[in-house]
């Protein structure tokens, strides 16, 4: 009489009908961010190299053909083409063909022999803030190379070496950084999603209403509601981790257990969330819209593309409220840097805080709300 | 009006001074009545007068902004759980998951209400004897026609076996036949002492009920059974006559009638009017009224007001003095 979890076992067994029922919906909420996995994991390379670059080489003599060589062999310059003067050169840049124009000044090769210091003029597209990074980056060092082999003629060893060293991701594989991160937001996606249209039928059907004349209690129903699709969410996460792990070949460092805990109060979070999106949504087209809406903030200010390092002061903040920031610590953590439980408790706190607190404001929205309806 | 004070428990239905607000909107209004076990109680009223709120407080679903409702004895302010146990419910909506059939229906109806599965077996089968589902058993509910939707709606809502039974306006949208048997099974039921509470918009439906009561802008203005209503005063006023008059044309009578002295209202009901004239007026002399006008009368009789009548009239004297109140 008193139990309140009254309900669950028929509510559950309910929800794993419709889910069989409606197995479309299901292979394409499986299969949809898997299909995300492989346009990234394929498709996507944030090692920038063979930047379209165009050559105005007016002075044309040995030493400037060396440095073009250099430029070309850094891997980071694609040459386009050679022009013949300043106009074309900066015609290719602006119609986007190249991103890079390098400019040898007709005395280069005097002004070294010389043993004056010849300037190379490296026009740089800035639109793409990354490509113009890389760009500077690497002809600074190539000029300062080259100067510094002019002046050290023996190959004496230098006064300060610097050596990096890539911790965890050696190669600088582009999937290892992305796919950890795409976990988490493609699990936002599923559970959010899935819960919260799951709840929005049964208003738009009036069977919520139904429900709640008959003595289930409102956590038995919550519950029962909830747990299938905890279920697939964490059967998704199978699925990407055995993609990721065997497909793109990410190495997984840390322990898979940890993950699968870890990742329960973040299914808890994206859970509460679809709850308190169907307390709002009155139709299903309503609930897709507002699912929507957590997204974009997940990807932008999660640190999944954007290092949140370089966030403006004033959005910082919001990361800290977003659950997959702390999601993707704990995928990066765990699978690329090999963390513990040590380093990323307070990650798995703050999921469980969030989650809670999301479903404290969803449930008083819905004692409110639904009962209105 | 039935005095409410006298021993909630012998009632199925004890409502007192039921108010229910939403922000500056009264949406119940000071509403008092009961229902006594084993009554088809029908409960009137024009859309949004308030129906379906004084339902959804009855069952729990809206806390009372004040006054005071006893379902089946308990208290729904303090032991709503307890009354959910008793009654049934079913919405204008019949709300069943259309991608299960029927089978998952009843059974996960029957397994929230806690049904040992002895008993659930012994109950599905019942509902579906009395129901005659089993030909659709394992049909999806998406696939039923309207009747045998509200069917299985009804069979859901009665697996637990509950005493009381609310409908809300069970017949909205149903084809006639299925309003017809829709109706035998109720009272069938209402045979083995079953309470309901119907809802409902046709007069018809009403005329069926044993105890009637109409609802207009969130106030009771009507209860009693449809032979007292009929009585009421102010639908058959002091020296007043209801009359039916028979004639091939309706409408030419009509604007005739409805001009003429002594005549309070009139209103078309097929190949008649329908008319409260005042008694002093002699029948004979309104047939030769009519005929001078060059209007055919085939008949005219005295008539017992219907349910419908009795609706109008009440509407009428209310939505005046609502008139005189803003004014």
């Amino acid at each position: 009489m008193h139990n309140i979890f009254r309900g669950f076992g028929a509510v559950f067994y309910k929800e794993a009908l419709h889910v069989r029922r409606d197995a479309g919906t299901l292979f394409f909420s499986l299969t949809m961010p898997l299909l995300q996995m492989f346009l990234l994991g394929f498709g996507v390379d944030t090692n920038i190299r063979q930047i379209n670059t165009v050559v105005y080489n007016a002075d044309g003599r040995r030493e400037s053909r060396e440095l073009i060589d250099r430029l070309k062999n850094s891997d980071t310059f694609h040459i386009l083409g050679y022009v013949e003067n300043d106009h074309d050169l900066n015609d290719l840049i602006i119609a986007g063909r190249a991103h890079v124009g390098i400019k040898v000044p007709v005395d280069y090769s005097d002004r070294l022999l010389h043993n004056m210091s010849a300037q190379v003029l490296v026009l740089i597209d800035g639109s793409d803030s990354s490509v113009a990074g890389q760009a500077i980056n690497v002809s600074t060092a190539i000029g300062l190379d080259e100067s510094l082999r002019r002046v050290v003629q023996d190959r004496a060893e230098f006064a300060v070496e610097m050596r990096p060293k890539l911790l965890f991701n050696p190669d600088s594989r582009s999937p290892n950084f992305f796919l950890p991160g795409l976990t988490a937001i493609m699990l936002l996606n599923v559970t959010t999603f899935l819960t919260a249209f799951s709840i929005v039928r049964e208003k738009e059907r009036g069977t919520l209403e139904q429900l709640f004349v008959t003595p289930v209690r409102p956590f038995g129903l919550l519950l029962g509601k909830l747990l299938p699709y905890l279920g697939i969410g964490f059967f998704e996460l199978c699925l990407i981790l055995i993609f990721m792990r065997f497909l793109f070949r990410v190495p997984i460092h840390g322990s898979l257990l940890l993950l699968a805990i870890l990742a329960l109060p973040y299914l808890f979070a994206a859970l509460s969330l679809g709850i308190l999106i169907s307390s709002k949504a009155n139709s299903q087209a309503e609930a897709m819209q507002l699912a929507f809406l957590p997204i974009l903030p997940s990807v932008f200010f999660s640190g999944y593309i954007f290092p949140r390092e370089t966030m403006p002061a004033l959005f910082k903040p919001i990361s800290y409220l977003i659950p997959a920031t702390y999601f993707i610590n704990i995928t990066r953590g765990i699978i690329l840097r090999g963390a513990g439980i040590k380093h990323l408790w307070t990650d798995g706190l703050a999921l469980f805080a969030i989650g809670t607190i999301l479903l404290i404001i969803a449930a008083r929205r819905f004692q409110n709300k639904v009962i209105m309806a | 009006m039935a005095d409410v004070r006298k021993n909630p428990a012998a009632s199925a239905i004890s409502a007192q001074n039921l108010v229910r607000r939403f922000g500056n909107f009264t949406a119940v209004n000071d509403v008092s009545f009961r229902v006594e076990k084993g009554e088809i109680f029908g409960f009137l009223g024009p859309n949004g007068s308030g129906k379906t709120t004084v339902i959804k407080m009855l069952t729990g679903l809206l806390p009372l902004s004040g006054g005071s409702a006893f379902v089946e004895g308990l208290d729904v302010r303090t032991d709503s759980e307890a009354v959910r146990e008793h009654i049934g419910y079913m919405s204008q909506n019949f709300s069943l998951y259309y991608d299960l059939t029927v089978a998952e229906n009843l059974q996960f109806y029957g397994r929230i209400y806690s049904l040992e599965p002895a008993r659930l077996k012994r109950r599905i089968d019942e509902i579906v004897q009395l129901n005659g589902l089993a030909p659709y058993l394992n049909r999806l509910a998406a696939q039923l026609s309207g009747g045998w939707k509200q069917r299985l709606a009804l069979g859901c809502a009665l697996l637990h076996e509950p005493t009381l039974l609310f409908l809300d306006e069970p017949t909205a949208g149903i084809d006639p036949v299925a309003r017809r048997q829709l109706w035998d099974l109720l009272f069938e039921l209402s045979g083995h002492g079953i309470t309901f509470f119907v809802t409902t918009h046709y007069m018809d439906e009403a005329e069926r009920c044993s105890h009637v009561a109409y609802i207009y802008f969130g106030k009771l203005i009507a209860d009693g059974t449809p032979h007292s209503l009929r009585e009421l005063p102010d639908v058959q006023p002091q020296g007043t006559l209801r009359v039916e008059i028979t004639t091939p044309e309706v409408t030419r009578a009509l604007r005739f009638a409805r001009h003429l002295p002594g005549i309070r209202s009139a209103t078309i009901f097929g190949q008649s009017i329908h008319a409260l004239i005042e008694d002093r007026f002699n029948l004979d002399d309104l047939r030769n009224q009519l005929l001078k006008n060059g209007i055919a009368v085939t008949e005219i009789r005295p008539l017992a007001p219907s349910l419908e009548d009795v609706f109008v009239e009440l509407t009428y004297k209310h939505q005046a003095l609502l008139e005189a109140a803003r004014a």
